[in-house]
């Protein structure tokens, strides 16, 4: 079966998201999200060690060759992110069961497990097609998947974030496809490595741009890139926390690599950067949500939101080492693609337990917390703490680079940029950090539940990844080289 | 006539494709009835089957059934891509009209104004 | 009763029409125009006339809704059952080749099984929206 892994990793989530719905029994529900899980764990594994061994796995579909039929084009780079996504969403899976019991009702977990796998598989999905129409209809379905998700979250605030997000992310979708009509129009294909084949002789250099603009516009507001943001401080702050958990470490980060893909392997590196004013925007966005979003952040008082803002800044990041486009920006944005996800995913994880023990939403009620669980609250602080890029944990490594790329361009402003966003990282973060370690408690917080071994296992875990990744980068600065090597500059080194 | 001026009336698709377009989006952003807000969108995706199907047609082309006498097919693609955006559009828009009802039960409102000034910016 | 005996009289004779023709359409769909969406949606058009006409209790009652809601993820189920039977012939994914002994026969197979997932999915989600929108409101 090896040889059908890439149908298999979108396929196998999507069957399990369909058995949950049929069976909508109160136990199994969680044991076959976990099997599908697991399964599709396997083998987005599989799939990335035959994608190191092989040069580019072809899969096509219904055996319709491809430019004709739709095909699943596998690289080094796409196949290390969707090992990345299901190895996270398996392990948020494990830590579901508890917290979801806690915060949904009853009737409502089997919904919430099918449409957590349903996202999954569009998810995988938009990152394994090589067809353009195909991603936008994974698009779509992890999207609806996750206006459900955010509906979910038992506050009803959750509605009106989930209206929002439904009303941009249709928006953004369909810029999207008007994008890749015009690239139907003049190319007359679908299929993205036919497209960036037939791209090089055609000589209507407006259209493209145009077909560019709506693309990189209608994924910049799946990726929440800074003014187009709105959406997801909402989204993140009122779903329910397993739900906020894997979409911060998955969602954005899946919009972003389309987003690569489109500029790098299908406009091609000469097209888009020969463009000024494309780099420059691109640049002076992601500088903005550095700077926009942590300070927007620092005036938080929700604990989620104030986290929430600080992803759109991270993502500031990672557009950033899409704009400096060289070898080590780049290697920055994957870096960081994956160092993020995992931050998120901890913090996310941790801030779940909070609300599981003892329904802490604000940060006023975090006081005192380091004497109350302690466990819980080292993990904030260690996650917390690589979100400012502390040497010793991931958050650094990414920066690392990101500071030599743009060493490399000479571009100084960037590095200050890089700098003082630090600093406001830092303001938000040392907020939080002083309320739990030198702060005395607040006596109306009282833990209800005792937080089970699960939950604190997989926090554990994730936070142990911020440092081991941050001391030991054999493993995501590596695999990122490689595929930033072989797949995205492979024409330029 | 030249040829500039032939190519832009037989282009007028286009200008109807752009006018649903705007007009969709402009609903969208201007009001702030959720309900006309969905509407706004519903418009705003159909432009886009439009922009899809139209340059699909063939001229002289008949429907892509294979029959004798026949020797121009228009595209049958285009349609097949349209078929799964509507599919699409459908789930959306009663996604959205299901939240609109839960809406309107929580809030008793779905004005839009009156709802994201006072729920989601009050922190 | 009220005043509206013409359209019930004329819904009754209707429907079976109506789903014969879904039937046509999807049946037919391999050959010619028509397939398992275009099917569905007139099935599931011809529940909601009876709906409109009948009244959302008698409509639920005659056509469950418990039954609409567990034909969603059914015709799903059926479409990728049929992918998994292509793989498990050591074929990709919804290669139809694989369902039988010539590829020309296994093509018509296997139209036909993803065409009756779609009908179903179809059917199922088309009552279940409108199902969901009729019933709310008046509590």
């Amino acid at each position: 079966m090896n040889e059908h892994a890439p149908a298999l990793v979108a396929m196998l989530p999507i069957i399990g998201a369909i058995l949950i719905m049929l069976i909508r029994h109160n136990h199994l529900n969680w044991l076959i999200a976990l099997l599908s899980g697991f399964g599709t764990m396997y083998y987005s594994i599989i799939l990335y060690l035959d994608a190191r061994s092989m040069e580019t796995i072809s899969y096509a579909m219904g055996g319709w060759e491809p430019p004709v039929g739709i095909e699943y084009r596998i690289d080094e780079f796409n196949a290390l992110l969707i090992a990345l996504i299901s190895i996270m969403s398996f392990l948020i899976l494990i830590y579901a069961k508890s917290s979801l019991s806690n915060e949904l009702k009853k009737n409502k977990i089997s919904t919430f497990y099918s449409m957590y796998l349903l996202c999954l598989g569009g998810l995988i999905g938009i990152l394994s097609t090589g067809d353009a129409f195909n991603a936008f209809v994974f698009l779509e379905i992890s999207s609806l998947a996750t206006y459900v998700i955010i509906s979910m979250g038992g506050d009803r605030r959750g509605l009106l974030a989930a209206y929002q997000y439904l009303i941009v992310g249709t928006i953004g979708a369909t810029l999207y496809v008007i994008g890749v009509g015009l690239i139907f129009i003049i190319t007359g294909s679908l299929n993205l490595y036919d497209i960036s084949v037939k791209l090089g002789d055609v000589e209507l250099y407006r259209p493209l741009l145009a077909s560019l603009a709506f693309i990189t516009v209608g994924i910049a507001l799946k990726i929440a890139l800074f003014p187009l943001h709105a959406w997801l401080p909402n989204a993140y702050a009122f779903a329910p926390s397993v739900g906020t958990a894997f979409l911060a470490s998955t969602a954005t980060k899946v919009a972003i690599y389309l987003l690569i893909k489109y500029l790098y392997l299908v406009y091609g590196f000469d097209l888009v950067y020969s463009n000024q004013i494309f780099i420059f925007v691109v640049l002076s966005l992601s500088v903005l949500a550095m700077f926009g979003a942590s300070v927007i952040a620092i005036f938080q008082s929700n604990l989620k939101k104030l986290f929430a803002y600080s992803s759109v800044a991270q993502i500031g990041y990672i557009t950033l080492g899409i704009g400096i486009a060289n070898y080590n920006g780049l290697i920055g944005s994957t870096v960081h693609i994956i160092n993020h996800s995992i931050i998120k995913a901890a913090i996310f994880l941790a801030i779940g337990c909070l609300v599981f023990s003892s329904k802490i939403v604000n940060i006023d009620q975090l006081a005192g917390l380091g004497k109350k669980m302690p466990m819980v609250a080292v993990c904030i602080t260690i996650s917390s703490l690589s979100l400012i890029g502390v040497p010793g944990t991931v958050g650094f490594i990414s920066k690392w680079y990101l500071v030599l790329g743009s060493l490399e361009q000479g571009w100084w402003v960037v590095v200050f940029a890089l700098a003082v966003s630090s600093i406001l990282a830092l303001i938000y973060v040392g907020r939080i950090i002083e309320l739990i370690w030198f702060h005395a408690p607040v006596s109306s917080i009282v833990s209800e539940n005792k937080i089970p071994f699960e939950m604190i296992a997989v926090t554990v875990l994730m936070t142990i990844a911020t440092i081991y990744f941050g001391i030991d980068t054999r493993l995501t600065g590596d695999l990122a080289k490689i595929a930033v090597e072989n797949v995205l500059l492979g024409e330029q080194l | 006539m030249s040829f500039e001026i032939y190519h832009f009336i037989t282009s007028y698709n286009y200008y109807i494709i752009i006018f649903l377009m705007i007009s969709g989006l402009f609903i969208v952003v201007s009001k702030g009835n959720m309900v006309k807000k969905l509407v706004g969108l519903a418009l705003f995706q159909t432009s886009v089957y439009i922009l899809y199907i139209s340059p699909g047609k063939i001229v002289g082309g008949t429907a892509p059934i294979l029959a004798d006498g026949y020797t121009i097919y228009s595209s049958p693609f285009p349609h097949v891509l349209i078929l799964t955006a509507i599919v699409v559009g459908i789930a959306t828009l009663s996604l959205g009209l299901s939240l609109v009802i839960r809406i309107n039960e929580e809030f008793e409102t779905i004005e839009e104004d009156e709802l994201f000034n006072n729920e989601l910016n009050d922190e | 009763m009220r005043l509206d005996l013409l359209l019930r009289i004329s819904s009754k004779i209707f429907l079976p029409f109506i789903i014969l023709f879904a039937f046509y359409v999807q049946f037919h769909g391999d050959f010619g125009p028509g397939g398992g969406f275009q099917a569905g949606v007139i099935f599931a058009a011809g529940v909601i006339l009876y709906t409109i006409i009948f009244g959302v209790k008698k409509a639920q009652k005659d056509f469950p809704e418990k039954i609409f809601n567990f034909m969603v993820p059914l015709g799903v189920l059926i479409f990728t059952v049929t992918g998994l039977i292509s793989l498990s012939k050591g074929y990709n994914f919804l290669d139809y080749d694989a369902l039988a002994h010539y590829p020309k026969h296994g093509q018509h197979i296997g139209i036909i099984a993803i065409e009756l997932g779609v009908f179903v999915t179809v059917i199922g989600s088309m009552v279940s929206i409108f199902y969901a929108f009729v019933g709310r409101g008046k509590k």
